[in-house]
C-alpha cells in the first residue's frame, strides 16, 4: 500500500490502481453521510476533483493522485456513505484506476513514511 | 490557542477526549466520541453540554420589578411584565430598523431578572443593555453555565437535586447544594426535555463529574449541539437570524405576545407593520430529497428557475436520517410541500419547504 499528503491510500490490483482514504483521514473527517462519485471511463488528471465526500461537519473532496481513466466506482457507498468510517482501508475504497506506467507509485510514501507524516 | 478564553470545566473535556476549537473567543469542545453518536445519544438518554461561553447576566432593578420590566419591554418585542417569579422566557433583543440584535433567555427570580445570551453577542449586548439600563446590569461572573439534555435528564438530575423533579417546561429555581448555589431552569437548545444549570466555577468540576458518572450520560460537543436545534427547528445566532432579520420574517412571531404587537419596542415600525401585512420573506424548513447535505449558502431556485431565497443552516439530521435544511424564501414560495431547487456544486437538485421542527419537540409542559 502506499500513501499521498492528502491522506489517501493506493494499492495495485493488476493493472488497475485502488484509491481510498486512509483511517487518519475518516477519523478527521467525523461521521460520513454523503459520496459522490465519479462517471465510470472519466479521464482524470492528478490533483481533479474527482469524489465529494460529506460528513455531519462538512464537505470535502478527494483529488485525483495520478492521472489515469476511473474504470470502476464502489456503489455500495452511495447507499451506505458510513462505511468510510467502519472500513476505510477495506470495503470503503473509492474508485479504480487505469494508468500508463504503475512505476509512477514509487514516488509516494510507504506505510512507515505515512506514520511519521500523521505522527 | 493562546488568545482563547479557557473553560472552566477544560481539563474534564480533554480528558474525555474532546477535540477542541476555536469559538467565539473560548476553547470549545466540538465533538467527544462523534457527532453521529453524541447527538442519538441526546435523543435516547441523556447529554451533558458546557455552554459557559455564553453571557451571563443579572438586571437588578433600581426602582422595583415593574419599572425595569417596561423599561426592558421598550428592548424587546415581548411582554416582560407579565413574566411570573420563578419562570423563564424566550426573548429577543431588536434595532431601530426591525432586525434582531440577539436572542435570549430571560428569567423573573423575584427581586431580579436573569439573563443568557449567545457568546458572539455578549459583548455588545452587555454595552446595548448598559446603554439603556445603566448599573442595573450586572455581568455575571465566576459561574459556569452547563446544559443537560434529554428523556433521561430528570432522571439523572434529580439523582443530585431531587427538587428538578417538580419543575415543569421554563420553570425556574435556585437550589442550594454540594457544588453550591446553582441556578436551574428547566429548557434547554435540543427539543429535548431538560435542564441548564448555572454552576459556580468551584463546584462545576464535581457537579459535572457527579453527572457523568452515570451511565446515561454522556459529555457532548458543539457539533451534535448544532445537529440537535437543526432538528428541532431552532434557530443559530449569526446564521438563521441575524441584525437584518425581523422576528416575523424569521418565524419567531410566536415568542411576541399578542400585548406586545401594538409596537412600543425598537423597530416597531417594521415589525407592526410585518405582523399586519405579512413579511416579504420567511424562514421555512428544507427538505433535501437526496442525500447530499444543503449547507448554508446554498441558493434557492423556483421550478422555472426564478431565485427565491438562501439555505441559513443546513447538514445531515442524524435522527431523521437525512439532510435537513433551514433557510429563506420569498413568501410566496414559503408554503410547506412547495417544491424547490437547491444549488450544490453547481447541480440544482430538489428540495421540499417542510414544517419545523424536524423531530416533535418532547418538553415536560
Amino acid at each position: 500500500m502506499k500513501y499521498t499528503e492528502e491522506h489517501e491510500w493506493l494499492r495495485v490490483e493488476g493493472d488497475h490502481v485502488v484509491v481510498g482514504i486512509t483511517e487518519h483521514a475518516a477519523t478527521q473527517l467525523g461521521d460520513v453521510v454523503f459520496v459522490e462519485m465519479p462517471e465510470v471511463e472519466t479521464q482524470v488528471a492528478t490533483g481533479d476533483e474527482v469524489v465529494v465526500i460529506e460528513s455531519v461537519k462538512a464537505a470535502s473532496d478527494i483529488l485525483a493522485p495520478i492521472d489515469g481513466e476511473i474504470v470502476e466506482v464502489n456503489d455500495e457507498l452511495a447507499s451506505n456513505p458510513g462505511l468510510v468510517n467502519e472500513d476505510p482501508t477495506g470495503r470503503a475504497w473509492f474508485f479504480k484506476l487505469k494508468v500508463d506506467d504503475l512505476s509512477v507509485l514509487d514516488t509516494f510514501m510507504d506505510e512507515d513514511e505515512y506514520a511519521d507524516l500523521i505522527g | 490557542m493562546a488568545d482563547l478564553q479557557r473553560l472552566p470545566l477544560h481539563d474534564l473535556h480533554v480528558e474525555h477526549g474532546a477535540r477542541m476549537v476555536p469559538f467565539a473567543g473560548w476553547e470549545m469542545p466540538v465533538q467527544f466520541q462523534g457527532v453521529m453518536a453524541e447527538h442519538l445519544h441526546t435523543r435516547e438518554k441523556a447529554g451533558l453540554f458546557d455552554v459557559s461561553h455564553m453571557g451571563q447576566v443579572i438586571l437588578k432593578p433600581r426602582a422595583g420589578m415593574d419599572a425595569l420590566a417596561h423599561e426592558l419591554e421598550a428592548l424587546m418585542p415581548v411582554s416582560v411584565a407579565a413574566l411570573a417569579e420563578g419562570r423563564q422566557r424566550y426573548g429577543l433583543l431588536t434595532n431601530e430598523q426591525g432586525g434582531i440584535r440577539d436572542d435570549l433567555m430571560f428569567a423573573n427570580r423575584g427581586d431580579h431578572f436573569y439573563v443568557v445570551v449567545n457568546a458572539a453577542c455578549k459583548d455588545a449586548d452587555i454595552a446595548h443593555l448598559t446603554a439603556h439600563l445603566g448599573d442595573q446590569v450586572q455581568p455575571v461572573q465566576g459561574r459556569a453555565l452547563l446544559a443537560l439534555q434529554g428523556p433521561l435528564a430528570e432522571d439523572a438530575l434529580a439523582r443530585l437535586v431531587p427538587a428538578v423533579s417538580a419543575m415543569r417546561f421554563m420553570d425556574v429555581i435556585t437550589v442550594d447544594t454540594l457544588f453550591g448555589p446553582l441556578w436551574i431552569s428547566r429548557s434547554g437548545y435540543t427539543g429535548e426535555d431538560g435542564f441548564e444549570i448555572s454552576v459556580p466555577d468551584a463546584g462545576a468540576d464535581g457537579f459535572a463529574r457527579a453527572l457523568l458518572a452515570m451511565e446515561k450520560v454522556a459529555p457532548i460537543g458543539l457539533g451534535a449541539r448544532d445537529s440537535l436545534r437543526l432538528e428541532a427547528g431552532l434557530c443559530l445566532y449569526g446564521h438563521d437570524i441575524d441584525d437584518r432579520t425581523s422576528p416575523v420574517e424569521a418565524g419567531l412571531t410566536w415568542a411576541i405576545q399578542k400585548s406586545r404587537r401594538a409596537g412600543g419596542f425598537a423597530g416597531d415600525d417594521r415589525i407592526v407593520k410585518e405582523l399586519s401585512e405579512g413579511p416579504e420573506r420567511l424562514r421555512v424548513g428544507l427538505l433535501p430529497e437526496g442525500r447530499a447535505p444543503m449547507r448554508e449558502g446554498v441558493a434557492l431556485f423556483a421550478a422555472d428557475g426564478t431565485p427565491v431565497g438562501t439555505v441559513t443552516s443546513g447538514g445531515f439530521g442524524p435522527s431523521v436520517g437525512k439532510p435537513v435544511a433551514m433557510g429563506y424564501v420569498a413568501s410566496a414560495h414559503a408554503a410547506v410541500g412547495t417544491p424547490l431547487f437547491g444549488e450544490v456544486r453547481g447541480k440544482r437538485l430538489p428540495v421540499t419547504v417542510a414544517a419545523l421542527p424536524f423531530v416533535p419537540a418532547s418538553y415536560k409542559r
